[in-house]
C-alpha cells in the first residue's frame, strides 16, 4: 500500500543486462582509457618537474605573454612545494585524457544537432539530464562497469563535461549569419566544405569558449573521481576529508585551483590573439600579404610599360 | 519567343512556408486570398510567371513582406518552390538532384547578398576568388582571374585586405566582384545596394549600368526603392502580398499602372528621371526640306503659323532651323536657295534624354525642342507645354491645353490708349 516507484530496481536491472551484454565493450574500453591515461602521464611525469616547469612557462608565454608565465611559473613552483607535483600530473593527465574524449565526442554532436532541428531537440534535454544530475551518481554505475581505478573516473568526468560542448558549438554554428552560409550555398559550395570553411571557422570563438567549459568541468569532475581511487589530487582530498586532515585538505585544494587558474588561462587565450605566438603570427600573415600587394602592384607597374615603381604612400 | 534568349523563366511559382503547403497551393489557385489560408500557413509567393531576357536588368519590387526575398532564393534552389518550375538557361533547376543544384550555382547563377556575406576571415582577393574556388580553377588561374575583377570593381590596391577595413560600398564591391568573377550569364542581386548609403547608393547603380552594358550579364534585382527600380531596371515587375501585379517596362508602368496599388506607389516617382523625350515627344509639325526653297518654307510656317521650322535632309537628319523673318527676306530677294539663313543651333535632344534633362534646352530652343533618334533624323518635337503636361501626369492635357492669348498688336494698344488719353484730356477740361 506504500507508493513506490522502483525506477532504482529498473536501474539496476538496466546496467546489468548493460553488464553481461558488453562487458567485452566495457573492458576494452577500461584498457583504452588506462593505456591513454598513462601515455599522457608519462609524458609529463618522467621529465624533472623544474623542466616541465620551464617548459609550462616557455608555453604561457607563447599563448598570453610574460605575465602569464611568471604566475604559471609560481603556481606550479608552489605545489611542487606542497609536495603535490606527482598528484597533481595524475590529475592533469585525468584532465587532458577525458576532455580530450569530451571534445572528440561533443563537437560532432554539436554540428549535428546545428544541421538537423530533430537531432537538437533530442539532445538538448539528454544534455540536461547529464548536467544537472548530482555528479556522484556517475560514479556508482561507472564503477561497477569499469572497476575501481582511472577508467571509471574518465568515463564519469566526460559523460558530465560534454554538456557545454555541445551547446556551444550548435550555439557557435547556429549564430553564423545566415546570409554567409547562403553567399556559400548560392556559389554551389557543397554543404561539407560550408561547414569548413565558413560555419566552423565564423563559430570557432563559441567552440574554444565550450572547449574552455570542458577542461574545466573536467577538473572539478576528476577532484570527484578522486573518490573512486582514481588518484591525483582527488585522492589527497578525499583522504583528507576522512581523515579530517586540514593541512592536506587544503594543500590538495589550493594545488587543484593552481591547475585550474593554468588550464583556463591557456585554454581562453586559443585564437583571442594574445601572447607572443600570435604576435609573430599576426606580423607573418601581415608581411606576407603585403609582399602579395607589393608583387600586384609590381606586376601593374611592369605591365603599364615597364616603368620603376615609384614609392608611395 | 525563340527559347536562346531566355536567359531564365519561371511558371507557376509558389512557396507557402508552414504546414498543409501542398493544400494551400491547390486553395490559392482556386482564388482563396492568402490571408484565409488558415494560422500557420504563409504564402510567401503566389503564382508568379515571369520570363527574363538574356542581358537584360530585370528588377523585382515590392515592399517588404511582398515576398520579393523568397522568390529571388526560389530562382537559385536557396529555397524549394512548393509549386511550379523555374528554368535557367532552358534547364529545369526545381525538383533536381543536390548535386545538379549545385553544378548549375557554380556555373550559371550566382548572387548578391544585402548584407555583402564575405568571408570575414579571408582577404578582399580570396573572397573575390570564392567562387572559381568552388568551380575548382586551379589557384593561379582563380588569383589572376579575381584580380582582374577586382580591378574591373574599381578596388585595385585592396586586395590583401580583410573585408572588416573596408567601407560599405567597398564591401559591396567584393560582393558584385565575387559574382562576376564567378563568370555566370545570370546574376541575382538581392536588395544588393539597400543597405548603402544614398550617394554610395548611386554610384553603384550608375557603376553596375556601366558593367552591364559592358559584361552584358542577366541581372534579376532586387530592390523596395521605386526610383532605384525605375533607374536601372529594362523591366520591373511590381509584387504585393506574394502576387506579381504588374511586369513592364518603367515608363509602362509609370503611365498605365495596372491597379490602384501600382498607381498609388508610383505616385512619388520622379517623373523626370524616368520619362524620357521619347515618350513625350510629338509629331513634328513644321518640317522642311532643305531643297524645297525659300517659297515652300514661307508658304508651311504660313499654314501652320509658326514663327520658325526645322529643316531636314531627304533622310530625315537635322541641318538645323530657319525664322519665318528670314525667309521673307529671301522670297523678297528672290533668292531659290535656303542654306544662307539655316541656323544650326537646333539644340536638339536624344530620344532617351530624361525629362529633367530637357527643361533647360527647351528654355533656349527657339522652336519646340527637338528630338533625334541614333541617326540624327528628326523623329519628334516637345512644346513647353506637353513637358508642362508630362510633368503633371495627363501628358493628354496638353491637346486640350487652352492656347495663350496673343497680346493685341502693340499699334492697335496704342490707339486706343491714345485714344483714351485724349477723351480724358477733354474731360478734365470739362471739369476745370
Amino acid at each position: 500500500m506504500e507508493f513506490r516507484i522502483p525506477v532504482g530496481t529498473w536501474i539496476d536491472g538496466f546496467f546489468d543486462w548493460l553488464e553481461d551484454s558488453f562487458s567485452w565493450l566495457f573492458e576494452a574500453l577500461r584498457q583504452l582509457f588506462i593505456w591513454m591515461f598513462d601515455a599522457v602521464d608519462w609524458v609529463f611525469a618522467t621529465p624533472p618537474a623544474l623542466v616541465v616547469i620551464a617548459l609550462v612557462a616557455v608555453a604561457a608565454l607563447l599563448a598570453r605573454g610574460w605575465k602569464f608565465a611568471v604566475g604559471a611559473t609560481f603556481g606550479l613552483l608552489f605545489i611542487m612545494g606542497v609536495n603535490q607535483w606527482d598528484n597533481a600530473i595524475d590529475s592533469l593527465a585525468l584532465v587532458l585524457v577525458a576532455a580530450f574524449l569530451a571534445v572528440v565526442i561533443s563537437l560532432p554532436l554539436g554540428i549535428w544537432a546545428a544541421r538537423n532541428d530533430t537531432v537538437s531537440k533530442i539532445l538538448k534535454p539528454v544534455m540536461d539530464f547529464l548536467q544537472t544530475l548530482p555528479a556522484f551518481v556517475y560514479l556508482v554505475p561507472a564503477l561497477g562497469l569499469f572497476r575501481i581505478g582511472v577508467a571509471p573516473g574518465i568515463i564519469a568526468t566526460l559523460i558530465f563535461a560534454m554538456a557545454p560542448g555541445v551547446r556551444l558549438t550548435e550555439l557557435g554554428i547556429r549564430g553564423v549569419d545566415k546570409e554567409v552560409v547562403e553567399a556559400g550555398q548560392a556559389f554551389g559550395a557543397h554543404p561539407r566544405r560550408i561547414l569548413r570553411q565558413i560555419q566552423i571557422p565564423l563559430a570557432m570563438p563559441s567552440i574554444m569558449a565550450g572547449i574552455n567549459q570542458i577542461i574545466m568541468l573536467s577538473l572539478s569532475m576528476v577532484v570527484i573521481a578522486g573518490l573512486v581511487g582514481a588518484g591525483g589530487l582527488g585522492g589527497d582530498v578525499a583522504q583528507a576529508i576522512s581523515a579530517l586532515n586540514v593541512s592536506l585538505g587544503f594543500e590538495a585544494g589550493l594545488s587543484v585551483v593552481v591547475l585550474a587558474i593554468l588550464l583556463d588561462r591557456f585554454t581562453a587565450s586559443f585564437g583571442k590573439g594574445l601572447g607572443l605566438y600570435s604576435r609573430w603570427r599576426r606580423s607573418y600573415v601581415a608581411k606576407k600579404e603585403a609582399d602579395q600587394q607589393a608583387r600586384f602592384d609590381a606586376e601593374e607597374e611592369v605591365a603599364r610599360g615597364g616603368r620603376r615603381p615609384v614609392a608611395s604612400h | 519567343m525563340n527559347d536562346d534568349t531566355i536567359a531564365l523563366r519561371a511558371e507557376g511559382l509558389y512557396k507557402v512556408f508552414g504546414r498543409h503547403a501542398d493544400e494551400a497551393v491547390i486553395q490559392l489557385h482556386r482564388g482563396t486570398p492568402r490571408d484565409e489560408l488558415g494560422a500557420g500557413t504563409t504564402a510567401a509567393v503566389i503564382d508568379a510567371s515571369f520570363e527574363v531576357r538574356r542581358g537584360e536588368i530585370f528588377v523585382v519590387m515590392g515592399l517588404s513582406g511582398s515576398g520579393k526575398s523568397t522568390l529571388i532564393r526560389m530562382l537559385n534552389g536557396l529555397h524549394d518552390a512548393t509549386a511550379g518550375t523555374v528554368e535557367v538557361a532552358g534547364e529545369r533547376i526545381t525538383d533536381i538532384p543536390a548535386k545538379r543544384l549545385r553544378e548549375i550555382r557554380q556555373k550559371r547563377i550566382s548572387m548578391v547578398f544585402q548584407h555583402f556575406a564575405l568571408l570575414p576571415h579571408r582577404t578582399v582577393l580570396d573572397n573575390v576568388a570564392y567562387g572559381l574556388e568552388i568551380q575548382g580553377v586551379a589557384l593561379d588561374e582563380r588569383i589572376a582571374r579575381a584580380r582582374k575583377v577586382t580591378e574591373i570593381v574599381g578596388l585595385k590596391g585592396w586586395e590583401e585586405k580583410h573585408p572588416s577595413e573596408l567601407s560599405g560600398g567597398m564591401q559591396q564591391r567584393v560582393g558584385l566582384a565575387r559574382a562576376l568573377a564567378a563568370d555566370t550569364d545570370v546574376l541575382l542581386m538581392d536588395e544588393a545596394f539597400s543597405a548603402l548609403d544614398p550617394l554610395i547608393r548611386r554610384e553603384m547603380q550608375d557603376q553596375l549600368l556601366e558593367l552591364q552594358a559592358e559584361l552584358g550579364k542577366t541581372i534579376i534585382f532586387i530592390t523596395h526603392d521605386l526610383n532605384e527600380a525605375m533607374y536601372i531596371g529594362d523591366r520591373i515587375a511590381v509584387m504585393r502580398d506574394g502576387r506579381i501585379v504588374q511586369i513592364g517596362s518603367p515608363e509602362d508602368i509609370l503611365t498605365n499602372p495596372a491597379n490602384d496599388y501600382v498607381e498609388q506607389f508610383v505616385q512619388d516617382v520622379d517623373r523626370t528621371k524616368v520619362l524620357t523625350a521619347e515618350s513625350v515627344m510629338r509629331k513634328p509639325r513644321a518640317v522642311v526640306h532643305i531643297g524645297a526653297g525659300p517659297r515652300a518654307a514661307l508658304t508651311i510656317m504660313r499654314d501652320e503659323q509658326l514663327a520658325g521650322a526645322y529643316v531636314v535632309n531627304k533622310d530625315r537628319t537635322i541641318v538645323g532651323w530657319v525664322r519665318d523673318r528670314d525667309v521673307f527676306d529671301l522670297v523678297r530677294r528672290g533668292e531659290k536657295d535656303l542654306a544662307p539663313v539655316i541656323r544650326s543651333d537646333h539644340g536638339a535632344v536624344a530620344t532617351d534624354t530624361a525629362l529633367a534633362d530637357l527643361f533647360i534646352p527647351s528654355l533656349e530652343a527657339a522652336l519646340p525642342l527637338g528630338v533625334l533618334d541614333s541617326r540624327d533624323r528628326l523623329v519628334g518635337v516637345i512644346p513647353r507645354v506637353t513637358l508642362l503636361a508630362a510633368l503633371g501626369g495627363e501628358p493628354e492635357a496638353a491637346a486640350t491645353a487652352t492656347p495663350r492669348p496673343d497680346p493685341l498688336p502693340a499699334e492697335v494698344v496704342d490707339q486706343v490708349l491714345e485714344s483714351a488719353v485724349g477723351s480724358r484730356a477733354a474731360h478734365a477740361k470739362e471739369a476745370i
